[in-house]
């Protein structure tokens, strides 16, 4: 008992319990988290990921402002069911530079990490002004607005600033050039090389609403049409044993 | 701990906490004995546990585990294991011949069950679960025998393979081929594609025409005068007749079948603004992109659509 009685003497002074469950804490939460910061297996080497363009970015802020990912995940888990039908799981480096990552954790709609290229840009267009159009039994608000409410570049440059605090690897000339790559990526007969070279050839350069002018509408079809397209899967081994 | 035991009671000997309130006190009993050792097994599991699975994590990696549990190998080998189940009808699928497929009750069979789930998956959110399309926005209805690029299965196959449009494979049907946009106050690349200019009054003449063409009643004069920029700027492509043409996608304006409305108003919008559908490439794979669905499952989802009702 004399254990016990020892340890009476943190049940009875709240400071020293505070003290010691927060060291407790501290030591869990170190030995979760700090591993992932340097196990070489927590993010696998892949070809083909980017940061987003700005166009993209913005899409992608849009998607968290309207709360997409309260019904949507972006997370493939490794089941037999959902790699048939939404293709390849998810890798941790296709979250890489998404801060916050938006995996979600529910699935009113369908999971969206490799949507991009699946449905055609006028189809995301007039589904998202009505889903009930298109897919009748479908429970999704419409986002008719997000055609009608223009989209201003000025604090892209700013933003990719920011993801480049926390890590994204934004060059300083993708972040001069920002405004140009944003409105480039939306004006399909325009010159989009230098958006290209600074983002590769796979970024998808199109008047995505169909309409003059960037819109928000744009910019999250951009960012939409671009999930799960990145990574290269033809030069990517999985390492089964994570 | 235990504070004086109280005499006159039968569990005076586990004694009691040392809280009283009003002169009543806790009995300090011991945990029960099962409790106790389900708890002591808990954390003995709790480490066998972690030897057994992936747990600790150690200086490159975590320790795998002595069972080598992965979720990755067991979704791979899970996947294998249907796949090599299925790895011979699909074999015999892909080696048929297109149009003998529905011959042969054991691939039809096959064919139509596998085709209706891949269509549920990648073909319903445009062509609906019931593959009647979405009426007035372009999404063709399946169910009908109207096919704009044929409706034999190896004509379904081979738009299914490329799509249409699309900016990704080479081979989609009508790559750059739009609906022009007529009006004179057009631009763009829908209006570049034009042949001609028309004025508002103009595209109003063609559009009666078209509603004449079709049965539906028009003004007389309107479609007179619009019969006339009709063979000078449309018969290129949906033919003298108006039976359209399926080499370029063209629709039969003759019809009363309508991918985006037939009225007088969407076909003046149609005339005014042109159109352009795009539908995905499902088999086109590059060096860094492979394709959506396998050529088994393009040919199977081909057989369903074409079982659908309007098949040639």
């Amino acid at each position: 008992m004399a254990f016990l009685d020892k340890h009476k003497i943190i049940e009875k002074n709240a400071s020293i319990l505070l003290v010691l469950s927060l060291l407790v804490v501290l030591i869990g939460g170190l030995v979760q988290i700090v591993p992932l910061f340097y196990l070489q297996n927590t993010i696998e080497t892949v070809q083909g990921m980017r940061p987003y363009t700005p166009l993209e970015l913005a899409g992608r802020d849009i998607y968290i402002r309207e709360g997409c990912y309260v019904c949507h995940s972006q997370m493939i888990r490794p089941m037999r069911d959902e790699v048939e039908r939404y293709g390849h799981y998810s890798l941790a480096a296709e979250s890489m530079y998404d801060h916050p990552f938006q995996w979600g954790s529910k699935r009113t709609g369908p999971d969206l990490a490799r949507v991009g290229g699946k449905y055609s840009n006028a189809w995301h267009v007039d589904h998202l002004s009505n889903p009930e159009a298109i897919v009748p039994e479908s429970v999704m608000p419409k986002y008719a607005f997000l055609a009608t409410s223009p989209l201003d570049p000025q604090f892209m440059a700013d933003e990719m600033k920011t993801h480049r605090m926390v890590g994204v690897p934004y060059t300083d000339d993708q972040i001069a050039n920002a405004k140009a790559d944003f409105v480039a990526q939306d004006t399909p007969d325009g010159d989009a090389s230098g958006l290209i070279g600074r983002y590769g050839a796979k970024v998808t350069v199109a008047d995505f609403d169909g309409k003059p002018g960037v819109s928000e509408m744009d910019a999250l079809v951009a960012y939409l049409q671009m999930l799960g397209t990145l990574v290269d899967f033809s030069t990517f081994t999985p390492d089964a044993s994570r | 701990m235990c504070a004086k035991p109280i005499k006159d009671d039968a569990k005076s000997k586990v004694g009691t906490t040392g809280h009283s309130w009003d002169g009543i006190e806790e009995l300090n009993n011991p945990l029960p004995r099962w409790w106790l050792w389900t708890f002591y097994l808990c954390i003995l599991f709790a480490f066998g546990y972690t030897i057994a699975y992936p747990a600790w994590p150690l200086i490159h990696r975590a320790t795998p585990g002595v069972l080598g549990a992965s979720t990755r190998a067991d979704v791979e080998a899970d996947i294998q294991h249907f796949d090599a189940l299925n790895a011979p009808i699909k074999a015999k699928l892909v080696a048929a011949d297109l149009m003998a497929i529905e011959g042969d009750d054991a691939l039809k069979t096959y064919a139509l069950a596998a085709g209706k789930s891949l269509f549920a998956t990648n073909c319903a959110p445009c062509h609906g679960a019931g593959a009647a399309g979405v009426q007035g926005l372009g999404y063709p209805n399946l169910l009908d025998n109207d096919w704009l690029y044929g409706g034999a299965i190896d004509a379904i196959h081979a738009t299914i393979t490329h799509g249409v449009r699309n900016t990704v494979d080479p081979d989609a049907r009508n790559v750059g081929l739009y609906m022009p946009a007529w009006s004179d106050k057009a631009s763009g690349p829908l209006a570049d594609m034009a042949t001609a200019k028309l004025s508002t009054d103009q595209i109003g003449q063609v559009a009666h025409y078209v509603l004449k063409l079709s049965g539906q009643t028009a003004e007389e004069a309107k479609a007179t005068a619009g019969a006339q920029l009709f063979t000078e700027n449309c018969v290129a492509c949906h033919g003298e007749d108006g039976k359209g043409n399926r080499d370029l996608g063209a629709p039969n304006l003759t019809d009363a079948i309508w991918l985006y409305g037939g009225d007088e108003v969407t076909l003046t919008k149609t005339l005014a603004e042109g159109r352009g559908g795009v539908m995905p490439s499902w088999g086109y794979s590059s060096a860094s992109s492979t394709a959506r669905l396998t050529e088994a499952d393009i040919r199977a989802v081909a057989v369903y659509v074409h079982s659908l009702g309007g098949g040639e």
